[in-house]
């Protein structure tokens, strides 16, 4: 095994002459650039309104105006911020549960790796969409809510993963060595099996933000997303759905929106794949 | 070649398939407890949409006293599966209809949808993958690598919205809704209007069904369609570059003919998994497409049902789906093994 | 190549496998392409057809076609006309009503129309006791007359046949509504044949006396209804055409699309806006539905801050309706002024809106003892309803001219069904919701939404809470008189009391737009939202 550092000037390397994986990150840091400086960039408030309703794209309003006369640009851009904190946080959530879930069955196994792998199980036959608009139902439409029920919905998926690493790290040399010496569990886990394990994470968990981005657009286009007057691309869509054929504009620029975001971090995903965890296949 | 399982012994094959199915129990059980707690934690009531808006209070005692409604939760549980285990999947609350018989046309819509969808990913998505496989790193292969990202990163309902706004807005081309044009008073033998239509022999039936079938079909096949062109290009960049093809290519066959048979051949399996399961997220996935392009399909079966509250639907509805999914999943399992004897049946 | 056919061989196995399965195998001819056919375009399936079992329009829409009442409302307002009873007379303390019913008609299973038939109907509506009350739970009825036989507030007590077309009803006490609410379409005559066959799967295989009647198989769910021709039609020389499909298309903006294409040729529920796209394409023509619909903003007066009229008053000159009616309802609304329509009689004409006055509102919150507004929740519902076709966005849309005044709102919505649920609880602060009339009687909004009988929750009515004795016995009053100017003078006095208290802001009455191809001729849309098509029309 190369030391650390070493590794990790090879891999940085890697990663910038990877071009799918520049690509990515530039589209990642572009959105992130227009979330964090959002009031900087946009010429309007969200919420404000010009007498100039459905208005087609111009000098003054560059993605023209909605229904009530609000700058679709100015929307976009807001819904940037919404879009992406709902991604970090409903997958930093399916990350941490279901990282904690998937290391005390593989790490353990026996009957508690049955019970979880098999709550896996359940949670993977579910239409995931189904469930999550149940969820909603139940907890009542909102931001947060949509939020949580994107992370359930995501919890197998970063599970099942993290089970099959500490499966396979468990049985190296060094890990019986440590339990030799008597190394406590946790401490097994801390040094040795964690630092093994983050690197496909870290990958699922850049695929998995695109996946989570599309699922709060789909809450939102649903109605079951943030509540106005949010700017969130879905809800924005499923407002603009009736203005499909008076002003299309109206539903183009948030779906544009929404894919270049996905494709930002599908790229920067698959680019990360490559380089760190080359095995690992869809 | 294909039958070495067989050979290898029918009992180990029965043995895993009769296994794999008595794993799915506590699966099922599990996710109908999981479904049927959420569900009665929405909040609403279904005798509202029975009475109407203006119902008394003491009419909806009465009706929930009728339906059960009155008593807690896992009562209505167990009712609800020892029923299921008789095979009887309950009753609509709103409808009071069987729903065995109520989500028959529901299902046969959404499986016909997915299925041309399938279609239409499979040879698109293989072609593409071929091709850009075969001149790799040509502008065509970017071309289309370019088409399958965009084709995985764009939400299926706004392709869905696109499509119905260019094609059938637009361009007045395809029809935006339903199976079939009702003006042509056509009634199906089974629920699959595309086999009836060839049933009946009629062209314009046939015509007219798959014009309805076209855009949904699109909306709900591209992503898989990316992800097979993917796949398909990955796997057979490997395999041109093995031995025996440039053994075949040395025999003088016609390259782009060595490329399309000899090696979309062996690319074939890890196509087939990725074909299998999406074909599973398809029929469930299908709630979007079918609201946009008002399919009457499972997914909007039940997705209506959520709204109204209408218990046993929802119930039986995710049940079904879910059922569904897990035995392709099995089938996908065995259809792998058929292909591949190398592959035994004892890994996870 | 041996796997990949394979494969399609499994594929096609699996399709034709799952037809057996799911395939329950329909027996029908197919289609007469040169049947005159007419695709009315909705955004929901029918619940059942039997009429008496539901609530819904969408239900009623189609029974209205296939059944006909023993009267009917006059086809642009709601008088009441004769239909399957040529005449009628009521008695001197106005007790008994006489109905003289038509001769020689027939239900579509052939069998005559009689005053048996009608007592039949009526006695399986009212008696929990009856054979046949199955299939439901008669919800209109109980909540039109007063519950079933033997409760207290029953209307009728016996419905008697006196010779074959003659019958009569005693009624337990007078009641104003009455005759109104039998021109509703839920009572309408079904076939007692029919029902006595199956009184549960009559919902799936309606007959009635209608224009129109069901196809075989013609229900496909969440998809078509089928309806062809009733030959023997009381009404000679109707219906005028030959088949009548009902077609569910969820979506407003695609069922406008089919509508622009031509694969429907008529359809209700349009968005607003695409109003003005009808006018400039000369293949299709507008329809305009006069509203008998309120929609408001509702305070719960028994919660801080607006058990306090000034607070009420204040909120009433912040909001513009007319900016609200341009915005949203693309200028085809009226600014509600009382708690009902004007288009019933019994409308307050003197009775003046607050203005619209951000000043003064300022003013009368800080007499009301908030110079510097508060916050408050405000519910809106998340799905279109007949008067509010965007209720998210028209609380937005409040939400800043409220924001002017000091009063802050955070909204909250639900879906349907919850919000429902919630607001019949009082959760809310303040609320918008509506109403649609069921009968053309002023005593359906004014009593049912504001007298105090109705703030019992769950389900209250009344979601102001606002209990006001004076009001209560106006109210009580008028629905026991028969006599109408008597009533309509009672009523006026009752708008203005309400007025002055201000439990709501009355909102829009909704004129709903629909829309159909130019070519289809007759189509008249009816306040009450439906309407029977028995003189519709295609002209090529």
């Amino acid at each position: 095994m190369t030391t650390p550092t070493t590794t990790r000037a090879i891999m940085g390397k890697q990663f910038l002459s990877h071009r799918s994986a520049m690509i990515g990150a530039m589209i990642v840091t572009l959105f992130l650039l227009l979330a964090i400086s959002a009031p900087l960039i946009t010429p309007y408030d969200y919420t404000e309104r010009s007498p100039d309703l459905l208005t087609a794209p111009s000098a003054q309003h560059w993605f023209g105006t909605d229904e009530m006369g609000r700058d679709i640009f100015t929307r976009v851009i807001y819904g940037t911020r919404i879009s992406l904190w709902v991604g970090f946080f409903a997958i930093s959530g399916s990350i941490l549960v279901g990282s904690l879930l998937g290391l005390i069955a593989g790490y353990y196994g026996g009957i508690r790796d049955t019970f979880i792998s098999r709550l896996f199980d359940i949670l993977l036959a579910f239409p995931s969409i189904l469930l999550a608009i149940s969820i909603v139902a139940m907890l009542g439409p909102g931001l947060n809510h949509a939020l949580l029920a994107i992370a359930i919905i995501n919890i197998p998926t970063f599970g099942r993963l993290m089970r099959a690493r500490v499966i396979s790290v468990k049985t190296e040399d060094y890990i019986a060595a440590a339990r030799a010496i008597g190394m406590k569990d946790a401490r097994i886990i801390m040094r040795h099996i964690l630092p093994n394990s983050w690197t496909p994470i870290l990958v699922q968990g850049t695929l998995g933000f695109a996946t989570a981005v599309i699922e709060a657009a789909a809450l939102g286009f649903l109605g079951l997303g943030a509540e106005p007057p949010a700017p969130e691309w879905g809800t924005m869509l499923s407002d603009a759905r009736q203005y499909i054929q008076l002003a299309p504009w109206t539903m183009i620029f948030p779906g544009v929106a929404i894919m270049l975001t996905v494709l930002g971090f599908n790229l920067l995903g698959d680019g990360l794949r490559d380089i760190y965890d080359p095995k690992m296949k869809v | 070649m294909g039958n070495a399982i067989f050979s290898k012994g029918v009992v180990g094959l029965y043995a895993y398939i009769i296994r794999r199915m008595l794993m799915l129990i506590p699966v099922l059980i599990g996710m109908s407890i999981i479904t049927f707690s959420i569900v009665h934690a929405i909040p609403g009531d279904p005798t509202k949409v029975i009475l109407g808006d203006k119902a008394t209070p003491e009419q909806v005692a009465l009706v929930k006293e009728n339906l059960g409604l009155d008593k807690p939760w896992y009562t209505q549980y167990f009712q609800y599966m020892k029923g299921v285990l008789t095979g009887d999947l309950g009753t609509s609350l709103i409808t009071k209809r069987p729903i065995s018989e109520e989500i028959r046309p529901f299902l046969a819509a959404t499986f016909e949808l997915s299925m041309v969808a399938m279609l239409f990913a499979f040879i698109f998505g293989i072609n593409l993958g071929v091709l850009s496989a075969w001149r790799h790193n040509s502008w065509l292969d970017y071309g289309t690598m370019i088409i399958a990202l965009i084709g995985v990163s764009i939400p299926v309902f706004w392709l869905g919205l696109m499509e119905l706004w260019f094609f059938a807005q637009y361009l007045d081309l395809l029809p935006s809704y339903g199976r079939v044009d009702p003006r042509l008073g056509f009634v199906g033998i089974t629920n699959f209007y595309l086999l009836d239509s060839i049933l009946y022999g009629d062209v314009t039936y046939l015509k007219d069904v798959i014009m309805h079938l076209i855009l949904p079909a699109i909306a709900l096949g591209t992503i898989p369609m990316a992800i097979i062109a993917r796949m398909t290009r990955s796997s057979m960049l490997e395999v041109m570059h093995s031995d025996y093809i440039r053994t075949a290519r040395a025999k003088g066959l016609s390259e782009f003919w060595v490329i399309y048979k000899h090696t979309l051949k062996n690319a074939f399996m890890p196509i087939l998994t990725v074909v299998g399961l999406q074909m599973g997220l398809l029929l469930g996935g299908a709630v979007l497409t079918e609201t946009i392009f008002s399919w009457p399909g499972v997914g909007s079966y039940i997705y209506n049902a959520i709204h109204a509250r209408d218990y046993p639907v929802i119930q039986s509805g995710i049940l079904v789906l879910a059922t569904i999914f897990v035995c392709i999943n099995l089938l996908v399992d065995l259809l792998y093994g058929w292909i591949d004897p190398r592959i035994q049946y004892e890994k996870e | 190549m041996f796997k990949k056919s394979f494969l399609i061989i499994s594929i096609v196995m699996i399709m034709i496998l799952s037809a057996f399965v799911t395939g329950c195998v329909d027996k029908q001819n197919a289609g007469d392409a040169a049947a005159k056919t007419l695709i009315y375009g909705r955004g929901a399936d029918s619940i059942s057809l039997d009429p008496a079992q539901v609530t819904d329009g969408e239900s009623l829409k189609v029974t209205r076609q296939i059944f006909d009442t023993l009267v009917q409302y006059k086809e642009h307002n709601t008088e009441v006309i004769p239909a399957l009873a040529e005449k009628w007379e009521q008695s001197e303390d106005g007790k008994t009503w006489t109905f003289y019913l038509r001769k020689g008609v027939k239900f579509h299973d052939g069998t005559d129309f009689n005053a048996d038939a009608v007592v039949y109907n009526f006695n399986r509506w009212m008696d929990p006791k009856h054979p046949e009350h199955k299939g439901g739970e008669f919800p209109y009825y109980a909540y039109m007359f007063g519950g079933y036989l033997g409760d207290d507030g029953h209307v009728i007590k016996a419905v008697t046949a006196v010779d074959a077309h003659t019958v009569k009803f005693e009624l337990n006490f007078t009641s104003g509504p009455f005759l109104n609410n039998l021109a509703m379409p839920p009572f309408a005559i079904a076939s007692p044949t029919a029902v006595k066959a199956d009184p549960v799967e009559f919902n799936q295989n309606p007959v009635g006396t209608g224009a129109f009647k069901i196809a075989e198989n013609g229900w496909k769910k969440n998809d078509a209804i089928t309806l062809i021709k009733n030959d023997n039609f009381w009404q000679k020389g109707f219906p005028l055409m030959d088949k009548l499909i009902y077609k569910s298309i969820p979506d407003n903006a695609a069922r406008f699309t089919a509508l622009q294409a031509g694969d429907i040729d008529m359809m209700d529920g349009m968005n607003p806006d695409d109003s003005k796209t009808v006018k400039q394409n000369d293949a299709l023509a507008l329809h305009i539905r006069p509203g008998m619909n309120i929609a408001y903003l509702a305070f719960n007066t028994e919660k801080k801050p607006f058990d306090n009229p000034k607070v009420r008053q204040a909120l009433n000159m912040a909001v513009n309706k007319q900016g609200i009616i341009n915005s949203f309802y693309a200028n085809m609304a009226e600014p509600a002024i009382n708690p009902m329509p004007n288009v019933l009689w019994g409308y307050n004409d003197s009775v003046i809106d607050y203005e619209y006055n951000i000043e003064k509102a300022k003013q009368l919150l800080a007499e009301a003892g908030h110079p510097n507004g508060f916050e408050v929740e405000f519910y809106a519902m998340q799905d279109p309803r007949p008067y509010m076709p965007n209720g998210k966005k028209v609380a937005e849309y409040m939400q800043q001219d409220f924001a002017k005044i000091g009063v802050k709102t955070k909204i909250v919505s639900y879906d349907w069904q919850t919000y429902k649920d919630r607001v019949g609880k009082g959760e809310h602060q303040m609320a918008l919701f509506g109403w649609i009339g069921d009968n053309g009687d002023p005593d359906n909004f004014l009593y049912v939404l504001l007298d105090k009988d109705n703030t019992r929750t769950p389900d209250a009515g009344n979601i102001s809470f606002y209990r006001s004795e004076p009001l209560h016995s106006i109210l009580i009053e008028a629905q026991r008189s028969t006599d109408q100017s008597a009533r309509s003078a009672l009523y006026e006095k009752a708008q203005d009391i309400i007025k002055k208290d201000a439990p709501w802001i009355p909102l829009v009455h909704a004129t709903v737009p629909e829309a159909a191809r130019s070519d289809v001729k007759g189509w008249r849309p009816h306040p009450t939202g439906s309407e029977p098509l028995y003189n519709v029309s295609i002209s090529k």
